[in-house]
């Protein structure tokens, strides 16, 4: 066999290419219907040893995402008992000064008794064109406040609207967070409940 | 050569020279040697043909604008390994004027135009110096400290508009016609002609007219819109019938300063940007500039970190010269096949990047002292089944697809060639340089990481062709493989990360260059700090960029159908040529 491939160079291409045409007819009759737009059969395709057609048909398939998948940030709110949300971000500033490309601007509360800054956004805005996903954000927040959606069609209509995202579209529940990334979310919860525990 | 090469003579090299020639570079946190400008040339001649630093790996300046002067950087190596010759030249701002290397080191022909076309260093005795990124009509010199673009708002990020008072500004609304847009002295765009086009033309190596087959002389324009060139890329071909009399390669349709933009972000901000130079390759450059910071921090990184680092800078080569042979095989005109064959297993690459960084190709994986998140066996697994099994299967198949195909053998074969002399002297690297001959590769000749521990050969081939260069890629695939499969057996666990994960990191002032063998070359970074939180200079040594000079050299007297494949050989991304 080796040495028919030596020889004849070209035949032996065809075969390849020939080999994985009728691959994909075989494989297809084996496994049947349920290889196409099932999640199973999704998930099959993407293993080591799948075998025939390999393409997701995009968007009447989907590649499932990872958890650590990131697009754009959010801001985490908790939902408090009579249905307030309760922000967990504290305008400290760290996430817009270690974002790379600066699209992160956070105007500070002032608390109007005291005309002090107080520790909430008055506004808070990302600008989606800007914003290079690279997930700093979310990663240096030392108040779990910001995280990167999964969210990732985000294409419009017109170029006109506005990509400068304000506080009403940023805000997301934290029911919502936990959802698209559970195992972060228990992570930083059970590390929250670590820190309150000595004072208490 | 002398025996003088073979052992190390950088400490007495001083003496070596009349005094006040050369002296060592005290300044703390620099290394290295300074040369006075009139014996560069004199220097370097020596440096070469008597101490066997045959390789100038890099050429970049900095600009100390306090001191009024500028630094022309040199990192030079010797092709049988060991550490780097760096020296310097140091010109004041107004008399800045370098000799060129370009007759004794080849190689340095597009490095110097880029410090001409960005810093504004002329060097003089350069055959052709032209601004290589910027366009033709550009006033300034952008790297220069005191340049300013158009967007302008302070000299380092982060900017104080954006907190505690941060009000959002519309990009499209910003004007880019302030102040510091500068125009050239009477200047007047209705009447400006651009002299470059001319420059470029007359640029040209010509022949007369050939009587034997009345074929005429023509020029022909291939790109920048042109399917063959990887992206918008342009190609000044003067040919005689069909063959190749002369090529320039024209670029920076996709620049955007990188390091212009480097030096207003903060050490750690870099991180993101490093992964949009060679957007296939990003795992590599994430190390290659986390190794330069490392360097001058003096930090250790933990065992595990190490280990996860060079694996997945290992499964970037693989997916990257899949990539690239399948690429290659479009530009022979096989259309897409071989190339849908080639990047399934990029892939399944992509999807574990994907899980353990977030993106499948800006991955931002590194960080200084380690890496972001810990690789979880299920992980592990999936790349056991990876290398264990499916990419040595496709492997094979490949071989029996391609390997002695005829008409790939025909259309390679002798087609492109470059000598090792060749290789060496137009300081290409990577596959292109072993394909010549030449076995440099950093991973050996000056090992980083844990790569000292690790056992595989370093590939090269016999006759520096598109063949050779394609054989090479394909055994480096295997070569990744055993190296793989060495990490999964022996990677510790334990921390990823050294020390508390900070978004501000100190970096004490001095001078680094990190380098690496990427996929596609040397991919090194040139960091100078000066101890504040922002890169004083950051210079990126790109591998395609510097590979793309070899590409007139391989294409004369070839057929200008060739003269696509040997590009393709290259395998350049017009990201990191252009930066
Ligand atoms: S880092 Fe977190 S808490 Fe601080 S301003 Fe940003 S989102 Fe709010
Ligand atoms: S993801 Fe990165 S670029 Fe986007 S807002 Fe966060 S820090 Fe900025």
């Amino acid at each position: 066999m080796k040495n028919f491939g030596k020889r004849f160079g070209v035949m032996s291409s065809l075969g390849v290419t020939m080999g994985h045409f009728f691959n994909t007819y075989i494989v297809d009759l084996v496994k049947g219907k349920k290889r196409y737009r099932t999640t199973e059969g999704i998930e099959a395709r993407r293993q080591s040893d799948t075998e025939g057609i390999f393409t997701i048909q995009y968007p009447e398939e989907q590649l499932p995402l990872p958890e650590e998948f990131r697009v754009l940030p959010f801001l985490v709110y908790d939902e408090g008992e009579n249905g307030e949300k309760n922000l967990r971000c504290t305008a400290c500033g760290i996430c817009s000064k270690v974002c790379p490309p600066q699209c992160i601007w956070i105007y500070r509360a002032t608390d109007p008794a005291t005309g002090k800054p107080s520790p909430h956004p008055a506004e808070f805005h990302i600008d989606i064109d800007i914003c290079m996903n690279c997930g700093f954000c979310a990663e240096y927040c030392p108040f779990d406040a910001i995280k990167m959606d999964h969210d990732f069609e985000l294409s419009g209509y017109t170029r006109g609207e506005s990509h400068v995202f304000g506080l009403d579209t940023l805000m997301k529940p934290v029911s919502y967070y936990e959802s698209i990334r559970p195992a972060n979310a228990a992570r930083e919860a059970a590390a929250r409940a670590e820190k309150a525990k000595p004072k208490a | 050569m002398t025996e003088a090469t073979l052992i190390n003579p950088l400490d007495t090299l001083v003496d070596q020279f009349p005094s006040g020639w050369v002296k060592k570079d005290e300044r703390p946190g620099y290394s290295g040697f300074i040369v006075e400008r009139e014996h560069l040339l004199e220097f370097a001649r020596t440096m070469r043909d008597d101490f066997g630093f045959d390789y100038l790996s890099m050429v970049t300046a900095s600009d100390y604008l306090a001191e009024g002067k500028f630094d022309v950087v040199y990192y030079a190596y010797k092709t049988i390994g060991g550490p780097a010759l760096i020296f310097k030249v140091q010109v004041p701002r107004e008399d800045a004027v370098v000799p060129s290397l370009v007759a004794l080191y080849p190689g340095a022909d597009f490095q110097e135009r880029e410090v001409w076309d960005l810093m504004g260093i002329r060097f003089e005795g350069h055959p052709d110096l032209r601004r290589i990124l910027m366009w033709e009509g550009f006033e300034g010199h952008p790297l220069r400290k005191d340049w300013k673009e158009p967007f302008y708002e302070e000299d380092v990020k982060p900017y104080k508009s954006r907190w505690p008072e941060g009000k959002p500004v519309n990009a499209d609304d910003r004007n880019p016609f302030n102040d510091n847009v500068q125009y050239p002295t009477g200047f007047d765009p209705e009447r400006w002609v651009p002299e470059a086009e001319t420059l470029l033309y007359s640029g040209l190596q010509r022949t007369t007219h050939n009587e034997e087959f009345k074929t005429d002389e023509l020029i022909v324009n291939m790109g920048p819109q042109h399917p063959s060139t990887h992206g918008v890329f342009r190609m000044v071909v003067s040919l005689q019938g069909e063959k190749i009399v002369d090529l320039k390669p024209v670029m920076g349709y996709l620049h955007r300063n990188h390091e212009k933009i480097a030096e207003r972000n903060t050490f750690l901000q870099n991180m993101p940007f490093t992964d949009r130079l060679d957007y296939t390759t990003s795992m590599s450059n994430n190390f290659a500039y986390a190794l330069a910071v490392e360097k001058l921090m003096g930090l250790q990184v933990p065992e595990r970190a190490d280990y996860i680092r060079v694996l997945m800078a290992e499964l970037t080569r693989i997916m990257n010269h899949f990539f690239a042979t399948g690429f290659l095989l479009n530009d022979l005109g096989v259309y897409f096949t071989a190339s849908l064959y080639a990047i399934e297993e990029r892939e399944l690459i992509l999807d574990i990047f994907e899980e353990i960084s977030g993106s499948r190709m800006m991955c931002n994986y590194f960080r200084f002292g380690g890496v972001v998140r810990d690789v979880s066996d299920e992980v592990l697994k999936k790349i056991h089944n990876l290398v264990y099994d499916r990419i040595p299967r496709k492997l094979d198949q490949f071989d029996a697809y391609l390997t002695n195909n005829e008409i790939l053998r025909t259309r390679c074969e002798g087609v492109g060639v470059l000598t090792a002399d060749q290789a060496i002297a137009l300081s290409t690297a990577g596959p292109i340089l072993r394909a010549s001959g030449v076995p440099y590769d950093v991973r050996r000749a000056d090992p980083y990481s844990i790569y000292d521990r690790l056992e595989f050969d370093v590939i090269t081939g016999n006759h520096g062709d598109i063949y050779d260069r394609y054989l090479v890629r394909v055994a480096e695939i295997k070569e990744s493989i055993k190296i793989v499969k060495q990490l999964l057996r022996d990677i510790p666990s334990g921390p990823i990360l050294a020390g508390k994960p900070a978004y501000q990191v100190r970096v004490p002032a001095g001078e680094s260059y990190g380098r690496v063998e990427g996929p596609k070359g040397e991919m090194g970074f040139y960091i100078v700090s000066n101890g504040k939180p922002n890169p004083e200079r950051y210079h990126v040594r790109a591998p395609t960029f510097i590979n793309l000079t070899s590409l007139a050299p391989m294409s004369r007297g070839e057929k200008v159908a060739d003269v696509v494949v040997i590009l393709g050989a290259i395998d350049i991304v017009l990201g990191e040529v252009d930066r």
